[in-house]
């Protein structure tokens, strides 16, 4: 029942928010939050993530309660903070989304196609069900510090090549994540670019993923994030899951080591 | 012939420093360029292989301990100038009110656009240039009042052409794509932008 009332109330708080999403500046947002103060719209995702989870859902009839993302069957409280890591299940290094991917399709019996072909939830169509769930997760570990060790060699590995993701430059433009996100203070048109070299920004923006998009009236995700970068860099179309995308948020999470994890944020 | 094992690791360091060296002007190596392979996908007006082949100048700017003073910068940036290719006649300057629309735009050559989109030059998303334009990004210098700041002699009009052609010809591993090299700007677009710069009638000089 309360959480009925808490719904409905996210809802209309949410509706409010499409109506400020028309107004883009920075005032408009600052206005925004301070209406909401201390009501974030992702709450309703977190809230249809944790019910998801906890569903018996796909043709093996399975709830997630025995998914492991790397602190045990089950636990939820903490693991993002910890992705992406080595499993040794599946001998692979997996971020959150590819071991939800796993999770659905070894436990639930969906196949690759149904968890992986709608991962972005467009405008004014159902909402994909790997964001909320993404959502539930990473809620589960707010307040607390990024901890990626890489003890193990694959992780290690995965960095690397996420370093070297990070500092490629090619296309039609030459762009690479460093011509954008190597300097301080710096904006493409009004947007402001942090600094990834910087650890304390590097810090506050990765912990602030997955965020409720106030432009787009949807909560992203940092595979969403970087799709879109990979856009606005001229390289080819980033697919969906991948272990490239894993590479580079295992450089993205390593480089915001030790910082106060707080998402779902609010963003522009 | 008998192998030491100390000769068997010289080998294989002279190995792994071959290799690196050839990373650094031909090719990318494999395990990365496989898993970019995987990662990225043909779409619109991006092809993935066109893509994966990389110039010198990309191989040599991917590298993240880059030495922008090093001897092969400067062969780089010497060969960028060589390459560099004037307008017919000198004719530098075309219509600015073509050149602002050209600078607002940042449409093209991406995955989502097609063949046939016209391409923007985006430079906006980087410099100020018209004072009236305030949504203008910071990763370049401004560029408001930039012919009545430098003159509009032949040098500068010849200057800045080269260096919206290629601006690596000036600076190693400038953030700035390089239009005229690349070919993203035809040389009507990149005229009409020099004229944007570089008309005395153009508001960015008013
Ligand atoms: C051409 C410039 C450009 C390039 C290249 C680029 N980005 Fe971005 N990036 C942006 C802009 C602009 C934003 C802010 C977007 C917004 O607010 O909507 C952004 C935002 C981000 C964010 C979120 C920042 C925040 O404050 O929460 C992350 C993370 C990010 N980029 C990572 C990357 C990575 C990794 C790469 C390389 C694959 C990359 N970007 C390449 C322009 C770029
Ligand atoms: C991704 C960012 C970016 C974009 C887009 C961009 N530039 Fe630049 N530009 C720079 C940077 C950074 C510099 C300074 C470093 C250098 O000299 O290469 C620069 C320098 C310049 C200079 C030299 C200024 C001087 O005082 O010598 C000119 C002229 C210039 N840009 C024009 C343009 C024009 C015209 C466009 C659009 C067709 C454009 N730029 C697009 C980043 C950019």
């Amino acid at each position: 029942m309360i959480r009925r009332i808490l719904v409905t109330v996210l809802i209309s708080v949410f509706w409010c928010g499409q109506l400020f999403a028309e107004d883009e500046t920075a005032a408009g947002i600052q206005e925004y939050r301070d209406l909401l103060s201390d009501g974030n719209p992702a709450e309703l995702w977190v809230l249809s993530g944790e019910e998801l989870w906890f569903t018996s859902v796909g043709p093996k009839g399975a709830s997630l309660e025995t998914c492991d993302l790397g602190k045990g069957p089950g636990v939820v409280r903490g693991a993002y903070v910890e992705l992406p890591r080595y499993f040794s299940d599946v001998k692979k290094v997996m971020d959150l989304e590819q071991r939800l991917i796993h999770c659905r399709m070894a436990i639930q019996g969906f196949s690759y196609l149904d968890v992986t072909s709608y991962p972005f939830t467009k405008r004014g169509q159902e909402t994909s069900e790997i964001e909320i769930l993404v959502a539930f997760v990473a809620s589960e570990s707010r307040g607390m510090h990024m901890n990626i060790p890489l003890e193990h060699a694959e992780e290690q590995k995965m960095f690397d090549l996420g370093e070297q993701i990070f500092y490629f430059r090619a296309g039609s433009h030459d762009f690479g994540c460093i011509t954008c996100h190597s300097g301080d203070n710096r904006r493409i048109r009004l947007q402001e670019l942090p600094n990834f070299r910087n650890q304390d920004q590097a810090r506050k923006t990765y912990g602030s993923w997955p965020a409720y998009r106030v432009s787009a009236g949807e909560v992203r995700t940092m595979q969403h994030r970087l799709y879109d970068c990979f856009r606005q860099q001229r390289f080819p179309e980033a697919i969906y899951g991948n272990d490239m995308i894993t590479a580079l948020i295992m450089f993205l999470a390593k480089s915001a080591d030790g910082g106060v994890y707080n998402a779902p944020a609010m963003k522009r | 012939m008998k192998i030491s094992p100390l000769s068997l690791g010289f080998i294989a360091i002279t190995l792994m420093f071959g290799l690196k060296g050839a990373n650094a002007s031909e090719d990318i190596n494999p395990e990365f360029k496989d898993l970019l392979k995987e990662g990225l996908r043909t779409k619109g007006s991006v092809q993935l292989e066109r893509f994966l082949s990389l110039d010198a100048t990309q191989n040599f700017c991917s590298d993240s301990n880059v030495n922008v003073n090093s001897a092969e910068a400067g062969q780089l940036m010497s060969k960028a100038l060589q390459q560099i290719q004037y307008p017919a006649g000198s004719s530098y300057l075309g219509d600015w009110k073509e050149g602002e629309r050209i600078a607002q735009s940042g449409k093209g050559l991406r995955f989502n656009d097609t063949n046939d989109t016209e391409n923007g030059g985006n430079c906006y998303a980087c410099h100020q240039i018209r004072k009236d334009e305030l949504a203008y990004g910071t990763l370049g210098p401004s560029l408001y009042q930039y012919g009545k700041l430098r003159g509009y002699s032949d040098e500068v009009l010849r200057y800045t052409w080269a260096k919206i052609f290629n601006p690596q010809a000036f600076l190693m591993c400038s953030n700035m794509p390089r239009y005229g090299h690349n070919g993203i700007l035809t040389v009507e677009q990149m005229r009409n932008i020099l004229a944007l710069l570089l008309d005395p009638q153009s508001p960015v000089n008013e």
